[in-house]
């Protein structure tokens, strides 16, 4: 009996769990070597030369490439770890995130001054309910 | 015998750090965050807490995919700030209290909760960022921290009752340690925010002043709300909230609140602070 997940109809959210960190283990350790300066300066330097020392797929290692936030997800990376990957380019939470929701640094930062992203039915998923 | 005086909540985003850290406080945007806690300060440097019994988790620091402790209690002498991509937070290293952390964590695992002890690790935004914003940039941290990581990177966290129970072990606990300390326990994360995918940036004001008024008055009804309502309601990170309860159990039942505020945003999230008065 495979375990309930409850959580699968919420949108636009992935929720990291056991079979999302299993996906994604090589990805979220590669993510944590960049935790010191010296791994970041050769991450920098060759990012495919140093992705080929973890044994990533070839679809997670393109992802990071590509900076494609959502896709590293999918791919079972947490954003927790991934925020390591935009901290060693520099950037903050909050660009991270507009990248991933489609909407331009201005549109995205706009949304947050204006009280952020309004928690309707459709942002929580209570249509799908029963 | 110790003494819990107080409890304090308040959210650790990361930016808020980095603002302080790069001088960039006296910013509006980042103004009106640091005003709330001006109240904060001058009553904590009145307080004098002895030890700070700080609530929060680690983002990906000194946990990584090799070991996720669900909950894990400080005992080392001290904790460097953790180098989380672009280099430690520029603040002091915090100092731990081993003899009253191992007192807590034995306490604790015989009243059957069974906490991770940690001799050493590396703290991050999340427990260094309230530091701050209660203490400001001090060349020391004026009080001995105890640091208890838990959970809320991969699902399923502790639920909101195992924390608020937890919280009530912890006091029994503090209560019971011989000197006489004057402790706090902060309760750190929240409120509302969602760091990823297309419905990043979700902020619930309803649900988070509805938050702030419970945790007061109604926690033990609050610590029953499933994790899925903070999920929906509150964001994939709002689950942070679960760490609150710790805080608010191991206060008394009624507790006098003598300092709310609630701010957005700060990047991406609802800052959310309250002080409770233990006395």
């Amino acid at each position: 009996m495979s375990l309930d997940k409850p959580y699968d109809n919420i949108p636009g959210t992935v929720i990291f769990d056991a079979d999302m960190s299993r996906k994604g283990f090589h990805l979220n350790q590669f993510c944590m070597s960049l935790m010191k300066a010296d791994n970041r300066a050769r991450f920098k330097a060759d990012e495919k030369a140093y992705l080929n020392e973890w044994k990533m797929t070839d679809e997670q290692k393109q992802a990071v490439l590509d900076r494609d936030y959502n896709r590293m997800m999918a791919l079972g990376g947490n954003i927790y770890f991934l925020a390591k990957i935009f901290s060693t380019d520099g950037l903050s939470f909050q660009y991270a995130a507009a990248t991933m929701t489609g909407m331009s640094q201005e549109e995205y930062r706009d949304m947050m001054l204006a009280g952020g992203r309004k928690p309707d039915n459709e942002s929580t998923g209570d249509q799908t309910d029963e | 015998m110790s003494k819990i005086t107080a409890g304090v909540t308040t959210s650790h985003v990361p930016a808020i750090g980095a603002a302080l850290d790069l001088g960039k406080d006296k910013e509006p945007y980042w103004e009106a965050v640091f005003k709330g806690y001006e109240f904060s300060k001058k009553w904590i440097a009145n307080e004098k807490p002895d030890v700070v019994f700080l609530v929060y988790n680690d983002h990906a620091s000194a946990f990584s995919q090799e070991i996720i402790p669900t909950f894990a209690i400080g005992c080392a002498e001290e904790y460097a700030p953790a180098d989380e991509g672009f280099g430690p937070r520029p603040v002091p290293v915090v100092k731990g209290h081993p003899e009253m952390a191992s007192h807590i964590a034995q306490s604790v695992i015989q009243d059957d909760f069974d906490l991770t002890i940690v001799n050493k690790m590396d703290v991050d935004h999340g427990l260094t960022v309230p530091l701050s914003l209660m203490f400001g940039q001090p060349d020391q941290w004026p009080c001995k921290v105890i640091p208890l990581a838990v959970n809320v990177v991969q699902y399923p966290p502790p639920s909101g009752r195992r924390c608020y129970m937890l919280g009530k072990a912890i006091r029994k606990a503090i209560e019971s340690y011989d000197d006489d300390l004057n402790v706090q326990v902060w309760g750190t994360g929240g409120m509302s925010h969602q760091l990823q995918g297309p419905r990043a940036g979700l902020i619930n004001q309803e649900f988070d002043n509805d938050f702030l008024d419970r945790i007061v008055n109604d926690p033990d009804e609050l610590s029953k709300m499933p994790h899925l309502d903070y999920v929906k309601k509150a964001g994939s990170e709002g689950i942070e909230l679960v760490m609150w309860l710790i805080m608010r159990g191991a206060l008394n039942d009624d507790v006098e609140q003598i300092h709310r505020f609630y701010h957005v945003p700060a990047s991406n999230t609802a800052v959310g602070h309250l002080i409770l008065n233990n006395r």
